[in-house]
C-alpha cells in the first residue's frame, strides 16, 4: 500500500510534466488539425535553454526559487519564438496543402531541431544544475520531495493560467472561434494567422516549462530528450480526447500514473510499451478520448 | 487526383517483355558488374534496394489505398527477427555437415527463400491482426494506432529473449545476396504494379479516393484496406529478412518509428501512389546520406533541411502521383 502511494505521487510528478506538454499538442490539433511532431524537440530546447541560463546567471541570481522562476521565464520566451518561427516558416506555407504534407515537414523540423541541437548543445547528456537543494518530507505514509512539490506546483499554476487566457481573454474566445472553423472565424474578422501563431507561442512556453521541470526533476538532459516524452504526451492528448484541453492534463497525470505503476511492478523495461498499449486500447474502444465527445473538437 | 498515367489494360505480352529486359539486367548485373565493384558500392546497392522493397510496399499502402500508417518499421522488424530466428535456429544446423559445392550453395539458396519467406508470412500474418481492428479507423487516429502497433511490436521483440532481447540477435548466417536483393525489389515492384492496374486496384484506389462513395459502389472498403495492409507488411517483412541476413545482426534500435518514417518519408518525396517515385526517392535518399558525409555532423542537418524545403517547394513529391514514361525522354514515342 505504502508503495503504491509512493508510485503514485511520483506519477503524479511526471504526469504533469506529460500534461503540460500534452496541451502544445492538443491545442494545435485542436486548431490545425496537425500532429506538431517538432513539439517534443521544442520541450528539448526549453530544457536546453534553461540549462544556459542557470549557468550563466547562476553567479548573480543566486540558486533557488528565484533562479528557477528566471530560468523559466527566459525559457518559454525563447521557445515561444522558436514556436512562432517554426509556424512561420514551415507549416503555414502548407496549411491548405493535404494533411500529410504538413505531417511530414513537422517530422523533418523535428529531425532538424535533434541534429542541429547536437551540434550546438553537443550530443552527450548535460548535467541540468541543481537550482534546489532536493529534501524531502514525509506526509501520513507517503514521501514527497520539495522538486515534486515544485513540479506539480508550477504545473497546476500554468494549466490555470492557460484555462483564464483560453476562456476568459479575446485572444482566448478567437481560438476556440478558430478550433470550430477557420472560415467564419475569419469571415466574424479574427485574423486567423495571429490567432495561429498565438497558439504555436503558447504551447512552445508550455513546453519549454516542462523542459526545465524535467531538468529539474531528472537533472539530467540530451538533445533527444524530446522524442520519447514527446510521443507519450501525443498519447497523452489523444487519451484525453485530442483538442480537449482539461482531457490533455487528465491523459497526461494518467498516462504518468501508468508509467511509473509499470516500472514499479513490471518490469522497466516495457515502459515504452505501457504508453502504446494505452493507445492501442483508447484508439479501439473510445477513439474519440476519454473526454472528447464527438468527432467535433471543443476546448 | 485521377491515375490518368496508368494505362487500364495492361497486356501480358508488356509484362513479358519487361520480365525478359529484367531477367538480362539481373544477369549482367550480378554477373559482370557487380564482381568488378568494391563492397561498399555493393553494400549502398543492397540498401537501395531493400529499401526500394519497404517504399514500394508502404507506397501501396499509403499512397494508393491511403491509408497513413507509420508502422512499417514493425513489420520489417517482425519479418527480420523470423527469417533471422529461422535460419539461425533451423536452416543454418542443417547446413553445419555439409561441404562447400553445387548442393551446398543450393541448399543455402532454398533455405534463404524459405527463411525471407517465412518473414514474409509472419509479418503478413501480423498485418492481418493489426489491420483488422486499426483500418476502421481513419486519418490521424490510423497513424498513431499503427505507430503504436509498430512501437510494440519493437518492445516484445526487445523482451523476448529468444532472439537476443536487449543484446541484440546475432550470428545470422551472411546469405544475402546482390543478386537476391534485385530479385525481391523485383518481384515487390512486379506485384504492387500490376495489383494496381487490377480490378483489385482499382477498388483499392477507388477507396483511397472516397471511402464513402467506394463503399456505395458496393466495395467492401474495410476488405481491400486490410489486403493492401497485409501485403505492404509482406513486403516489409521480406525486406527486413534482407537486412537480417546482410547485416547480420538485428537489434530493435534499428526499428523504432523513425524508421518507419524514413519510409513515408521514400514514398512522399517521391510522389504517392507512383511506383517509379518511390523507387527513384528511395535510390536517391538511400546514396545522398553518403555524399554528405563529407558534411559529418551536419550531415543529417542538411538531410531534415532538404526535407522541409523539399515539402515546401515541391508537396505533391517529386512525380506528383504520376508513373515516369518514356515519352518523357523519348519524344519520338507515343504514349
Amino acid at each position: 500500500m505504502e508503495q503504491f502511494v509512493q508510485q503514485l505521487i511520483n506519477g503524479l510528478s511526471l504526469g504533469a510534466i506529460y500534461a503540460l506538454i500534452a496541451l502544445g499538442y492538443t491545442m494545435v490539433y485542436g486548431i490545425l488539425r496537425l500532429i506538431n511532431f517538432a513539439h517534443g524537440d521544442v520541450y528539448m530546447v526549453g530544457a536546453f535553454v534553461g540549462y544556459y541560463v542557470v549557468r550563466w546567471l547562476s553567479p548573480s541570481v543566486g540558486s533557488g526559487l528565484g533562479g528557477l522562476l528566471v530560468a523559466l521565464a527566459a525559457s518559454m520566451v525563447a521557445c515561444g519564438v522558436l514556436g512562432f518561427a517554426i509556424e512561420r516558416a514551415a507549416y503555414r506555407p502548407l496549411r491548405k496543402a493535404p494533411r500529410l504534407n504538413s505531417l511530414i515537414t513537422a517530422i523533418g523540423v523535428s529531425l532538424l531541431l535533434e541534429n542541429l541541437a547536437q551540434i550546438v548543445f553537443g550530443a552527450d547528456p548535460k548535467a541540468f544544475p541543481a537550482l534546489i537543494e532536493r529534501s524531502t518530507f514525509t506526509i501520513g505514509i507517503a514521501t514527497i520531495s520539495n522538486i515534486q512539490v515544485i513540479v506539480l506546483a508550477t504545473a497546476v499554476t500554468l494549466t490555470v493560467a492557460l484555462e483564464f487566457i483560453v476562456h476568459r481573454t479575446r485572444m482566448g474566445t478567437a481560438m476556440r472561434a478558430l478550433s470550430f472553423s477557420h472560415d467564419a472565424a475569419g469571415l466574424m474578422g479574427i485574423n486567423i494567422n495571429r490567432v495561429i501563431s498565438f497558439t504555436f507561442v503558447l504551447g512552445s512556453a508550455l513546453a519549454a516549462a516542462a523542459g526545465i521541470l524535467v531538468g529539474l526533476y531528472n537533472q539530467k538532459i540530451d538533445p533527444l530528450m524530446g522524442i520519447m516524452p514527446g510521443l507519450k504526451a501525443f498519447v497523452a492528448a489523444v487519451l484525453g480526447g485530442i483538442g480537449n484541453i482539461p482531457g490533455a492534463i487528465l491523459g497526461g497525470l494518467i498516462m504518468g500514473v501508468a508509467e511509473t505503476l509499470t516500472v514499479g511492478y513490471l518490469s522497466s523495461t516495457y515502459r515504452d510499451a505501457i504508453t502504446f498499449v494505452i493507445l492501442v486500447a483508447v484508439l479501439l474502444f473510445r477513439p474519440t478520448g476519454l473526454l472528447g465527445k464527438t468527432q467535433r473538437t471543443t476546448f | 487526383m485521377t491515375m490518368t498515367g496508368l494505362p487500364l489494360k495492361d497486356s501480358a505480352a508488356r509484362t513479358l517483355a519487361w520480365l525478359g529486359v529484367y531477367l538480362v539486367a539481373l544477369i549482367i548485373l550480378s554477373q559482370a558488374v557487380i564482381p568488378l565493384m568494391n563492397p561498399y558500392h555493393i553494400q549502398i546497392l543492397i540498401f537501395i534496394g531493400i529499401n526500394i522493397t519497404l517504399a514500394v510496399s508502404l507506397n501501396l499502402v499509403l499512397g494508393f489505398a491511403g491509408q497513413f500508417s507509420i508502422g512499417h518499421a514493425g513489420f520489417m522488424a517482425l519479418g527480420g527477427y523470423t527469417s533471422a530466428a529461422m535460419s539461425h535456429y533451423v536452416f543454418a544446423p542443417m547446413l553445419a555437415g555439409q561441404s562447400a559445392g553445387l548442393m551446398n550453395s543450393l541448399s543455402i539458396n532454398i533455405y534463404f527463400a524459405s527463411s525471407l519467406l517465412s518473414g514474409g508470412v509472419m509479418a503478413a500474418v501480423a498485418g492481418l491482426v493489426v489491420g483488422i481492428p486499426t483500418l476502421r479507423l481513419r486519418g490521424d487516429y490510423l497513424a498513431i494506432a499503427t505507430l503504436g502497433m509498430g512501437e510494440i511490436i519493437r518492445v516484445v521483440i526487445l523482451n523476448t529473449d529468444f532472439v537476443g532481447g536487449a543484446r541484440g540477435f546475432g550470428d545470422i548466417p551472411p546469405w544475402t545476396t546482390f543478386t537476391w536483393v534485385f530479385l525481391v525489389t523485383g518481384v515487390c515492384v512486379l506485384v504492387v504494379r500490376n495489383l494496381v492496374n487490377s480490378t483489385t486496384g482499382r477498388a483499392i484506389i477507388a477507396v483511397r479516393e472516397d471511402e464513402d462513395a467506394a463503399s456505395a459502389m458496393g466495395i467492401n472498403t474495410t476488405n481491400f484496406k486490410v489486403l493492401a495492409f497485409v501485403l505492404g507488411a509482406f513486403f516489409a517483412g521480406v525486406a527486413g529478412g534482407l537486412q537480417a541476413h546482410f547485416i547480420q545482426y538485428l537489434h530493435t534500435n534499428s526499428f523504432t518509428f523513425l524508421r518507419s518514417i524514413e519510409i513515408i518519408v521514400f514514398v512522399v518525396l517521391g510522389g504517392s501512389g507512383s511506383i517509379t517515385g518511390s523507387v527513384i526517392a528511395a535510390a536517391v535518399l538511400t546514396i545522398l546520406p553518403e555524399f554528405l558525409r563529407v558534411a559529418q555532423s551536419w550531415r543529417m542537418v542538411i538531410y531534415s533541411t532538404l526535407l522541409v524545403v523539399m515539402m515546401l517547394t515541391r508537396p505533391r513529391g517529386l512525380m506528383g502521383g504520376t508513373e515516369f514514361r518514356w515519352s518523357w525522354i523519348l519524344p519520338g514515342r507515343k504514349k
